[in-house]
């Protein structure tokens, strides 16, 4: 085994009685790329921000190189050849790509900003790492992937040999994620050492050289990827066998109401041409239509942003349409408010729970009736007895915990709060869930446990349309899956003709559906 | 560990306290006076007898009413810095329903009657920036701001030009309506400003309560305030709750206005609110936007504003509203509401 070029011992880190890390233990080879994995809420970001100085470990050592830098800051760690690359991007949008790059340390001609040199400089470093952008570009311009080479360009520019990435994956679509992985390897074949937190396995395996696991703050293992398998690498995770998603996918366990023809369903939702505008930019909405049969999941498929959070938003009352009808079995809604839908028979998950599906602050019981409130009133006065009885009865059937109702729902993992926005939504009588993002950020137990449920609400005859940036996740609920491109839906296709091969082309708009070439 | 959880609502108006208390030692030091006995004056010139508790009592009052209009707004999300004028158009609302009532009106009657007409002058001063608000999304601190001075300069040009008495700068004497002083009951308090518009000021705290906890617009409310994007995917019209809750905030300040209009002068008076409105939002603050807390704030800032006058002798009055803003400047910084506020106000920006 190579000499380790980054190592933590024994940290420790609390945010008040929290400990985001008790035992996080990691080693990585020098020129390695390593896997770092766990649930939500193990204590991988913090671990990394430790690494990369932002944070200051309450106990434990971090090495590099060998050499001891405990509580070192971002500057000396940037100094020391350590970068981190965010979730989340920190680029000035109206700035050029060289601009962005050389913010901080700009060349200078005198007072003035030497442009040609900062371009000068990008292009060779670009030339060296075979990392291609060009440095012009404002960024605001640039593809979600191409922002993120941006990201790993700006910490290479600072001279970092061992990158650290905080689920970089999170936001790309597959063919982007490709690229990406070409892009670590040329790292790893000009010497440095790469770090990636992922919550995907097929990921581990196609990518890293070792992985480390971590459950509740500590590290519990660290194998070669060679001899690691998703399945042994998930019970570590969780702490005893899953269903992977993934899996089904595979052994063909997937097999949905292929007994009754398609038609023989009848519809329950039926979208016709409908327009969602936005201000000064062609619609988000550009005349979707789609129907989603009672005792179906479709799915849809596609990058972030191409209209996918719009329609579910518009579908669900949240906002307003420029044209186009909208039948819930038969009837017209495209009139109807979010509390009138709701009372017809729509249900919805938001894809931002904790924006749009609770509030945080209120008990858990409270926002089991958020969106009933109306139905847990008598007379304008909420029949508190009622609310509690509806709460311990979700609690039980959702297994959500703690199980106590009073609890707020900020206290509570990102699992569990996703399954009280479930509970609420499912465990109520509805004829269309539009589940938008339904598992993201959630854990591999609470993901297992929410498939289920889509599942056997599917086979009790409800309507489901799924919307997930996860294409796993739609191919391994979806019965029929079409893909969303720039407002429009491009193709659609049954479950057995859709896999990430077909649908790739079409979810980057490299290939367009033949009702629209 | 249980108890602390408990207690951590009212820690961060206590630390306020506490920083204010030792800025105010300080200040007395600078005097050469002891702050030991100048704080005991101040209790005792306060507290320590039936007039200063009258008149405790009095300012109290009305600084409830404020201090609740401000807490109602921010618990839907809202800062009501509207309550200054909300209070003068209510007192004015009251007078000038007091004043077209027929003398001899019984005060049964008159009384609920100019209280209605307070209620609605505060409520139509509310709604302004309700209605602005949520119809063209103009931010609230800006329209109750800007609203405070047309709300006054308008009330002193109509009682100008049209109600006032030769020389003075009030309306005349109401005709009926008047609300009876508690020296009527109680002989201690006399010569003391106390009335019995303390129970209106109970009985809207009691409402307050009961609408924000136990009501659905209550449950709404509240949901607004905390996560509005999650209120509205739960079917409430954020808009809407936005103009109910405006509205009934300003009610409620403009019921403050009967405190001087109906149960102390029987009059209105240009500038009777002497920033009894503003002090209201240190009162939500401290007071953290509880009704029951706003209750016990109203008296504290109800102390030290009487208090001001009874330590005179020793140190300037002054001090005192300096301790006044030391405790305000400490509520900004420690309340958490205020600190959410003052992110999100960034964050609307961005």
């Amino acid at each position: 085994m190579t000499d380790s070029a980054l190592e933590a011992i024994h940290i420790v880190k609390r945010f008040g009685s929290v400990e985001a890390n008790r035992d996080a233990n990691l080693s990585v080879g020098a020129g390695e790329i390593h896997a770092v994995v766990g649930e939500n809420g193990a204590g991988k970001s913090t671990l990394m921000r430790v690494l990369a100085g932002l944070f200051v470990p309450d106990a434990g050592t971090v090495r590099v190189h060998g050499r001891n830098v405990t509580g070192w800051d971002t500057r000396r760690a940037i100094a020391a050849g350590v970068g981190m690359v965010h979730q989340h991007f920190m680029l000035v949008p109206t700035l050029t790509v060289a601009e962005n790059l050389v913010l901080g340390q700009e060349p200078t001609r005198g007072v003035r900003l030497d442009l040609a040199a900062a371009s000068e400089s990008v292009n060779s470093l670009c030339a060296r790492t075979g990392l291609r952008v060009d440095p012009s570009r404002r960024v605001d311009a640039l593809s979600v992937g191409e922002a993120q080479r941006v990201e790993i360009l700006k910490v290479l520019y600072r001279g970092a040999r061992i990158l650290i990435l905080d689920e970089p994956t999170a936001v790309l679509s597959p063919p982007e994620v490709r690229e990406l992985w070409t892009v670590l390897r040329t790292l790893k074949a000009r010497g440095d050492t790469v770090v990636v937190i992922t919550h995907k396995l097929d990921e581990v395996a196609e990518i890293s050289d070792a992985v480390t696991v971590m459950r509740a703050g500590e590290t519990v293992g660290c194998l070669r990827t060679q001899d690691a398998t998703p399945a042994a690498i998930a019970r570590m995770m969780v702490g005893r066998d899953v269903v992977l998603a993934g899996d089904l996918v595979r052994h063909g366990d997937h097999a949905p109401g292929a007994a009754v023809p398609d038609v023989a369903r009848r519809v329950a939702l039926e979208v016709t041409d409908l327009v969602v505008a936005r201000p000064r930019q062609r619609p988000a909405v550009d005349g979707v239509s789609l129907v989603v049969r009672e005792g179906e999941i479709v799915g849809i498929a596609g990058v972030e942003g191409n209209g996918q959070t719009e329609l579910i938003e518009a579908l669900a009352g949240l906002r307003p349409t420029e044209a186009g009808s909208v039948r819930l079995n038969g009837r017209e809604i495209v009139a109807f408010d979010v509390r009138a839908r709701a009372d017809v028979g729509i249900s919805h998950i938001p894809e931002d729970r904790q924006r749009r599906g609770l509030v945080l602050e209120y008990s858990i019981a409270d926002n089991l009736i958020l969106g009933l409130q109306h139905r847990f009133a008598h007379r304008g006065v909420m029949q508190r007895d009622r609310v509690r009885r509806n709460a311990d009865r979700q609690i039980e059937a959702f297994d959500i915990r703690p199980p106590r109702p009073d609890v707020p729902a900020r206290a509570l993992s990102g699992g569990n709060q996703q399954k009280i926005v479930v509970a609420r939504e499912m465990g109520r009588d509805f004829s269309v869930l539009l589940a938008a993002q339904p598992t993201r950020g959630v854990d591999v137990g609470a993901i297992e446990f929410i498939h289920a449920r889509l599942r056997a609400a599917r086979d009790g005859g409800r309507a489901i349309l799924l919307v997930s940036a996860d294409l796993v996740e739609v191919l391994a609920l979806a019965d029929r899956v079409a893909v969303m491109y720039e407002g429009r839906i491009v193709v659609t296709l049954p479950r057995a003709q859709a896999s990430a091969e077909v649908l790739g082309p079409y979810m980057t708009g490299a290939q367009r559906g033949a009702k629209l070439s | 560990m249980n108890v602390l959880r408990r207690l951590a609502p009212i820690l961060a108006p206590l630390l306020a306290l506490l920083i204010a208390a030792v800025v105010g030692d300080a200040l007395i030091l600078t005097f050469g006076q002891s702050p030991a006995a100048v704080y005991r004056l101040l209790v005792d010139g306060t507290l320590g007898n039936a007039y200063g508790i009258g008149q405790v009592i009095y300012k109290a009052t009305t600084l409830a009413c404020t201090g609740m209009a401000v807490a109602l707004g921010l618990r839907a999300g809202l800062f009501n810095i509207g309550a200054e004028g909300q209070l003068a158009m209510g007192g004015f609302a009251a007078a000038v329903v007091g004043l077209l009532l027929p003398v001899g009106t019984p005060a049964l009657l008159a009384v609920p009657v100019c209280l209605a007409g307070a209620a609605l002058g505060g409520a139509a001063v509310g709604a302004v920036p309700g209605v602005l608000k949520a119809r063209f999304g103009a931010h609230e601190v800006i329209v109750t701001i800007m609203l405070n001075f047309i709300v006054l300069a308008f009330l002193n040009w109509i009682v100008a030009t049209r109600l006032h008495v030769p020389e003075q700068l009030h309306t005349p004497d109401i005709r009926a309506g008047a609300i009876g002083r508690l020296a009527g009951a109680f002989p201690a308090f006399h010569g003391s400003a106390a009335n019995w518009t303390i129970l209106v000021a109970l009985a809207a705290a009691g409402f307050m309560a009961w609408h924000l906890f136990r009501t659905r617009q209550g449950y709404e409310l509240r949901a607004v305030g905390l996560q509005p994007a999650a209120a509205e995917s739960g079917g409430v019209h954020v808009g809407r709750v936005w103009l109910r809750t405006m509205t009934l905030a300003g009610a409620i300040a403009g019921l403050g206005g009967t405190n001087f209009v109906l149960g102390y002068k029987q009059y209105y008076e240009e500038g009777f609110a002497a920033g009894a409105g503003f002090i209201g939002i240190a009162v939500a603050l401290v007071g953290r936007n509880h009704p029951v807390g706003v209750l016990l704030a109203s008296l504290l800032f109800a102390v030290l504003s009487q208090g001001g006058l009874a330590v005179n002798a020793v140190v300037p009055k002054q001090m005192v509203d300096v301790l006044t803003a030391v405790v305000i400047i400490a509520v900004a910084v420690t309340v958490p509401e205020m600190q959410r506020l003052v992110r999100g106000a960034h964050g609307a920006n961005r």
